[in-house]
């Protein structure tokens, strides 16, 4: 069978296969769900910010009538975590609280009134402890330390990494600068807060539906928290109303459901109010770096020294993957001869952080791109010369072992130039409008797993009914990127079908074979891949059983749209499908996907970062700023992405502007900022985050490098064209009213109280300007490939 | 979602059983809700045990012009038919069109704007967060956050229209259980957050007039995080008549700084002083922006809405009196 598109599927912008359902609201989400008989769950959530919970008296809510269970910390003794070096959660609080919000009781009740009320009956003793909420609380030493016993430092994980000899490059450099730069914290403000139901089958098997983008790991969990077989458990995912990272967890609320359905033998639904979603959190890490780069006289990096200083709430999450992502993907978009990257993630009485698109590495991204424009003024460059100077090559190592195939970063940066006229305005504009360039690189998929095995990370099935119907079978959750659009696309074209005729079943562990879940921009790569395994093997079965009904050589049997072919004759696809079920039995199909093996380093951190193919995104911004108020408006974003392949440009065009969107909300104005452990503001009032009539113009211009592995050539645009936005407006800020904001989001008063400082003579520079008092272990050095 | 606390609902056809209910304890008035429910699901009202509707009342809603000029609209006129109407000097409908989104001017009335709680960010918060930080002030509790050392509550003046209204002199008539009173717009409201309102909480506003505006020139500007919904965290009304080239009346009144519509006399009298002129204007504007204290209490820094203050009062004063940067 060909492998290139050929029958007009891939590569046709359409609308998704459940557009019009979620366009029309009738798709169900989780909230949507109703049982007979089913109770309402609420959480009782932690006033301190730190205590050791003395006691916990239900006996009041229990009383109350409509009460029909109440549950604490005592019954889920066992705790969890989604990484394996993370086991450092329980459902409900046992012993200490860590952060405000922190759930420590549940009540079900027959209707949510009484829930909320009972939830308020219950009397919960704390004796306070020493809150931690800054980092430099962190790295001093605490004699009670959020985690373990003290005196010790609040520190969860470090790295200390050293690839070639960086001394010896600086020492060589014709010019070394260093900056000191902050990336505030965000949430990831889906429009649907997180929801769950558990209930009980007629069999007596427990059922779970959630908002998840993870059913796989939510069901390990469960499985692991409720001390039952995975065997005698359900995960369905529920469409979701946006995830964003944001459900990539596993949360209190999904364990407790489940709880009170096997407690009370009846449906149990929690959705989670949006003040509890920033209590949930997992967002974007706020991360504090110093970078340190050193350049010959034209531009060339010789070396560069990253310190990120990472502020990662109470729990451990996927923390100890985010500190590594935000300096190991750095590398990805230059070649950079020697990186020493040092990085500590601090635990602090906040909601945890944990992954939110781009997953750790927009903060780096952030700083290398603003530090690089920088340094191309000092060197009289213009920040177009600086980059393409340091370009990494297609089919590259890089310096901490990635390995580079495709690669369309060149294009993407001559395409946004070209389109935005940067080189003849640049600099040239109008006092308070600017243009700023950057550039991005993102994961198609993490390499490794999240739990240690050698099994595939996606499966897909196909199996076809007796009237040419197809069934695409695979766990992908859909949280609202197109993962199953993307799935009937990738069968489609290779069976050359219409991907509105195909079924797609998602998401469910009684139905489907794994996926692990839609994060790390997997999904297009691996699933993609397995779908197009799985549709090659069934066309296979058909083309060799219609080849032995007509009796030619099997190689000259093709599959037309909605055909079988060879020469002039011709028979319908479900002919075929009939002369196939008759000649083989059962037509099913399966395909599965592993990356590659040979894409990752030998050295401890090496895990982080490696994936089977790199998307790569250039961007200019526009924008105008009112020196007087400090507003900054971004007018236009040109955004050229490579994605390898495009599947459907429609959907590839919706993610770069909802990446756009998102970027300028953490850029001008997102921030889960906090008064001391209090969240600042824990509603969507409060909590800024742009409106449709905050979005600015977006130029979304395609690349396609063909990857060499990808499904088609795919490779992915969930994440990555959100990266260079950000260093780009702000770089776009100093080019119309020359102040350098170090720090996001830009609000007005930070541009303002630059452009004063400028005005009195200082440097008109706002940021931070120290670091935490840590001292990291000494760098594990790494030889860089065969060098 | 929040969920309402447990509350009984009366919506009388009258305005007289109107009044009359609210002179319960634990009545509250609702006309669009768009403020009132938020609240309530904040629990911001503890002892709120019954929501009375204006909704059913008739003819408290619609605009009418009388025969002088000067324009009555109906405290139930929504502040979209409000911007829409232009029977209705500009400024007011700029004003009102410049609140929240436009779902909540399809709902929010006038007389619910001039109304508006006071607002502050240890406030207009969930209950989970309340209890947290230990109840403020204006919540039950001992001590205002923003300001700990004195037994005051700072929460912001967050209408609109509050502003304008008091720059027009537009006044405001109110039904209550002693019959029927009409005050200037400035002398109902008190600048104390706890009790913002200087009206019995039986007293129903059933419309607001405007004189006529011959000869006024008159404007708004709000300073606000998004331009799609957000509430002010500074508003600046003004309404100036000229006279060869001189500024001979003045009224310049913010809006969002204090627990009520401030008038800048400061500011007022030197405007008045002498010849228009771009050195006026500057002058006039750092005077409006040293008469006013912000606090932390909304979003954006204090310190940057104080400097805001000067730019606005600045910005919409050369608007008005024809000088442009
Ligand atoms: C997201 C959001 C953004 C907002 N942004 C803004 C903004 O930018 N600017 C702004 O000004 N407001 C804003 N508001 C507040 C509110 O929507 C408007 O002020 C609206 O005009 C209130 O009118 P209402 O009829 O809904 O008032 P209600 O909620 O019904 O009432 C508000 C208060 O006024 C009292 N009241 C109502 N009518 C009368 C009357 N006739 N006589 C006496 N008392 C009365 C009520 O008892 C209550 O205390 C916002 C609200 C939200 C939720």
């Amino acid at each position: 069978m060909r492998l290139d598109p050929h029958h007009g599927v891939v590569g046709t912008a359409a609308p998704r296969i459940d557009g019009l359902a979620q366009a029309t609201g009738s798709l169900r989400y989780v909230d949507d769900l109703a049982f007979p008989g089913m109770l309402w769950g609420k959480i009782l959530r932690s006033t301190q910010a730190h205590a050791r919970v003395v006691s916990v008296d239900t006996r009041a809510a229990e009383a109350m009538p409509g009460v029909r269970a109440v549950l604490t910390g005592e019954d889920f003794p066992v705790a969890f975590g989604l990484l394996p070096v993370s086991q450092d959660e329980h459902a409900l609080a046992i012993d200490k609280v860590r952060h405000v919000g922190e759930p420590v009781a549940a009540v079900a009740a027959d209707d949510p009134d009484i829930a909320q009320r009972a939830v308020d009956a219950i009397e919960v003793v704390y004796e306070p402890l020493p809150a931690v909420t800054t980092m430099e609380e962190a790295a001093a030493m605490a004699d009670e330390p959020i985690h373990g016993e003290g005196p010790r430092v609040n520190r969860h994980r470090e790295v200390s990494l050293e690839f070639g000899d960086v001394d010896a490059g600086f020492d060589a450099a014709y010019h070394v600068r260093e900056d000191v730069l902050f990336y505030q914290g965000n949430n990831h403000a889906a429009l649907e807060t997180h929801g769950a139901v558990g209930l009980l089958t007629d069999e007596g098997r427990l059922h779970v539906y959630s908002s998840t983008q993870v059913p796989h790991y939510l069901h390990r969990i469960l499985a692991k928290v409720l001390e039952m077989p995975e065997g005698a458990i359900r995960v369905t995912a529920c469409p979701t109303g946006g995830g964003f990272g944001g459900k990539t967890d596993v949360f209190s609320h999904e364990l407790v459901a489940a709880k009170f359905a096997l407690v009370t033998g009846r449906p149990t639904k929690i959705v989670l109010t949006r003040e509890e979603v920033f209590y949930a959190h997992r967002g974007r890490h706020p991360v504090l770096m110093w970078i340190k780069t050193g350049f010959t006289e034209d531009g060339r990096i010789t070396a560069m020294w990253l310190k990120t200083y990472v502020d990662g709430g109470a729990y451990g999450s996927y923390g100890a993957a985010s500190l590594l992502y935000t300096g190991q993907l750095l590398p990805v978009t230059y070649d950079i001869p020697a990186y020493r990257f040092q990085g500590v993630r601090f635990f602090t009485n906040k909601p945890a952080c944990g992954p939110k698109r781009g997953h750790g590495t927009p903060q780096g991204r952030f700083g290398l791109e603003v530090h690089l424009d920088k340094a191309a003024e000092d060197l009289a460059l213009d920040p177009v010369a600086i980059r393409r100077r340091n370009l990494i090559e297609p089919h590259s190592l890089t310096v901490n072992h990635l390995r580079v195939t495709s690669c369309g970063l060149a294009e993407c940066l001559d395409r946004v130039v070209d389109a935005s006229g940067f080189r003849d305005r640049y600099g040239e504009m109008p006092p308070g409008r600017g243009l700023g360039l950057a550039v991005g690189a993102y994961l198609s998929g993490a390499g490794l797993p999240i739990y240690f095995n050698d099994m595939p990370q996606s499966e897909v099935m196909l199996k076809v009914d007796r009237g040419g119907g197809v069934t695409v079978y695979s766990m992908a959750a859909d949280c609202g990127q197109g993962s199953t659009t993307m799935l009937a696309t990738v069968v489609g074209e290779a069976l050359g079908l219409d991907p509105t005729e195909l079924t797609v079943v998602t998401a469910d562990t009684d139905l489907t074979p794994i996926d692990l879940g839609s994060y790390s921009s997997r999904v297009t790569f691996m699933a993609g891949n397995a779908a197009l395994e799985a549709a090659l093997r069934l066309g296979d079965l058909i083309l060799t059983a219609v080849a032995d009904e007509w009796e030619v050589d099997p190689d000259r049997v093709e599959l037309g749209r909605g055909v079988v072919v060879a020469g002039d004759r011709q028979m319908t696809w479900r002919e075929a499908v009939q002369i196939a079920e008759a000649r083989w039995g059962l037509l099913v199909a399966t395909g599965s996907y592993k990356p590659p093996k040979d894409i990752k380093g030998d050295y401890r951190g090496a895990g982080v970062g490696p994936s089977p193919a790199y998307s790569y995104s250039a961007c200019v911004a526009e924008v105008a700023v009112d020196a007087d108020t400090g507003v900054v408006s971004v007018e236009k974003v040109w955004l050229a992405h490579d994605i390898g392949r495009s599947i459907n440009p429609l959907m590839v065009q919706g993610q770069i502007e909802g990446s756009v969107h998102m970027a300028l909300g953490e850029v001008l104005m997102e921030e889960q900022a906090f008064r001391g452990a209090l969240h600042d503001g824990p509603s969507l009032l409060d909590y800024k985050i742009p409106t449709v009539l905050e979005m600015c113009d977006v130029e979304s211009i395609i690349v396609e490098s063909v990857d060499p592995e990808g499904p088609f050539g795919a490779k992915e645009v969930g994440q990555g064209p959100l990266l260079p936005v950000i260093p780009a407006v702000v770089n776009a800020v100093y080019d119309a009213v020359g102040v350098r904001i170090d720090e996001v989001p830009v609000r007005p008063d930070k541009v303002i109280a630059a452009l004063r400082d400028r005005t009195r003579g200082g440097t008109g520079r706002y940021g931070p300007t120290s670091l935490p008092d840590y001292e990291f272990r000494p760098p594990l050095p790494v030889d860089p490939p065969g060098r | 979602m929040l969920r309402l606390p447990p509350l009984d609902y009366a919506a009388p056809s009258d305005l007289d059983e109107v009044v009359a209910l609210l002179a319960d304890e634990g009545s509250v008035l609702m006309a669009g809700g768009t403020d009132l429910v938020p609240n309530l699901k904040r629990r911001q009202y503890p002892g709120a045990a019954r929501i009375v509707s204006l909704r059913r009342v008739p003819g408290v809603a619609g605009i009418d012009v009388a025969d002088d000029g000067s324009v009555r609209i109906g405290a139930l006129t929504t502040l979209a038919e409000v911007a829409a109407d232009d029977r209705v000097p500009a400024v007011v409908r700029e004003a009102a069109g410049l609140v929240a989104s436009p779902q909540l001017r399809n709902r929010g009335t006038v007389g619910g704007n001039l109304c508006v709680d006071t607002r502050c960010h240890w406030l207009n918060i969930p209950e989970t967060w309340r209890q947290a930080a230990e109840p403020c002030l204006k919540a039950g509790g001992e001590v205002c956050w923003v300001a700990p050392a004195k037994k005051w509550c700072w929460a912001v003046s967050s209408s609109d229209l509050a502003p304008v209204m008091v720059a027009l002199e537009a006044t405001v008539r109110l039904v209550g259980p002693d019959g029927v009173r009409e005050v200037p717009a400035a002398e109902l409201y008190r600048d104390d957050g706890m009790d913002h309102l200087a009206k019995r909480p039986a007293e129903v506003i059933t419309e607001v007039v405007i004189p006529p505006l011959t000869g006024l020139r008159a404007g708004y500007r709000k300073l606000r995080r998004r331009g799609s919904i957000d509430f002010p965290i500074l508003g600046v009304a003004a309404a100036l008549r000229f006279v060869d080239g001189r500024c001979n009346d003045a009224r310049i009144v913010l809006g969002a700084v204090a627990s009520a519509p401030l008038r800048v006399t400061a500011a007022e009298e030197l405007v008045v002083s002498e010849p228009w002129s771009e050195g006026l204007v500057e002058r006039v504007a750092e005077a409006a922006g040293k008469a006013v204290r912000p606090m932390s209490n909304t979003d954006l820094t204090s310190r940057y809405r104080k400097r805001m203050v000067p730019v606005y009062v600045g910005r919409l004063l050369r608007d008005l009196g024809g000088y442009h940067e």
